[in-house]
């Protein structure tokens, strides 16, 4: 059980190295991470919004709904997990 | 072999993500123990986070906060602030991590209270008596 | 000198005088950098969930160094109730208004009509009313995870 999960580990982890080929190198400004949606909201974010860190400008933003689900899914955890353990006394 | 060895070099990033995620896989499915499991899901997401803040590093690039003023007036050149993206995306997936773990750690109180034990086998022992 | 020797020796383990009153002093100012850390999210590293986590660790830390029953009698159970519910209900309520008010929802822009700030401004202002939100849900599910995981759902003993 073990040694299968052991050669698992080993088959999905060489063919993530595989696919790091494919991958830009460190730090490269020309990425197409870099590239596609990122230059957009440096270069408005302040002019559109007035935050100068633009890590809040997007997140509360340009994805609002983003971080209003993951506020819900929060405060689902918090009723879920109240819901299993609390035992109220009164 | 030595355009291999630079190719490492020049992307360590991903094979250190990649030796974590497989610490984190072998806890994940290797282990019995739910706990043990559980800690396993974090470092993989750790393993995961890791990998995209790291996608949006630019060499020689300042942190994504602005002096407002004088980007009003002089406009921002994109190249010379790192990608905000991913670390917008990586603090919602840390708080999800974050409630994930706490709502597994309640279930698991539960399953101990019923059961008496967090090893897997021996639940399904249990559960099949 | 005698009445601190028999509060001394009638302390049970693991409380410590030195770690509660450095707890109790620390505190105050855990709470004032978690507000600064929301209030600040435009400026500097930060926003809701920093400063919602920060706020909600003191809490935490207060219920590790003193117990859980300290902790919950400075926020009751039932305020942690009425904060998370309020911190979701600020952001979804701040979204709807927007849709309310003529915009789409979460285009904070529209709320310029309630109160005449200028468009952008409202924008920036908020993405503030949305983070205050944030932080209070985070803080009070943050706390409510902690006191039910370590006290199994009984909420009076713990740590």
């Amino acid at each position: 059980m073990k040694a299968l999960a052991f050669i698992a580990t080993l088959i999905t982890g060489l063919l993530l190295l595989y696919g790091t080929k494919d991958f830009a190198a460190w730090g490269d400004p020309d990425s197409p991470a870099n590239q596609h949606l990122s230059p957009v909201y440096i270069t408005k974010a302040v002019e559109q919004t007035h935050v100068p860190n633009i890590v809040t400008a997007v997140l509360g933003d340009y994805r609002g709904y983003d971080t209003m689900f993951e506020t819900v899914v929060i405060f689902c955890a918090g009723m879920a997990v109240v819901s299993v353990l609390r035992r109220d006394k009164s | 072999m030595d355009g291999m060895l630079q190719e490492i070099v020049a992307k360590y990033n991903y094979w250190i993500y990649v030796v974590l995620m497989m610490i984190g896989f072998y806890a994940m499915i290797g282990k019995r123990n739910l706990v043990k499991k559980l800690l396993g899901m974090n470092i993989f997401q750790t393993a995961i986070i890791l990998f995209f803040i790291s996608a949006g590093v630019k060499r020689g690039g300042g942190i994504p906060i602005l002096d407002k003023h004088h980007a009003l007036e002089f406009g921002v050149n994109a190249s010379q602030i790192v990608n905000p993206l991913p670390h917008v995306l990586m603090l919602t997936a840390i708080v999800v991590s974050v409630s994930v773990t706490g709502v597994a750690l309640a279930v698991m109180q539960r399953i101990y209270r019923e059961y008496g034990t967090l090893e897997e086998d021996e639940i399904l022992e249990r559960i099949s008596e | 000198m005698k009445q601190l020797q028999a509060r001394a020796d009638n302390r049970p383990l693991g409380d410590s005088l030195i770690v509660q009153t450095g707890v109790r002093l620390l505190v105050p100012f855990i709470q004032l950098f978690g507000l600064y850390v929301i209030v600040h999210g435009h400026y500097s590293p930060g926003g809701g969930f920093q400063g919602g986590v920060i706020l909600g660790s003191s809490f935490i830390l207060l219920s590790l160094a003193y117990d859980l029953k300290t902790s919950i009698k400075h926020f009751s159970v039932r305020a942690n109730a009425v904060l998370s519910n309020t911190g979701a209900l600020i952001y979804t309520g701040t979204a709807a208004l927007c849709a309310v008010m003529g915009g789409l929802f979460l285009d904070y822009s529209a709320l310029d009509k309630i109160i005449p700030l200028g468009v952008i401004e409202w924008r920036s202002f908020g993405i503030f009313v949305v983070e205050v939100g944030v932080g209070l849900a985070v803080m009070s599910i943050m706390l409510s995870l902690f006191w039910d995981i370590t006290s199994g759902g009984e909420m009076d003993e713990g740590l």
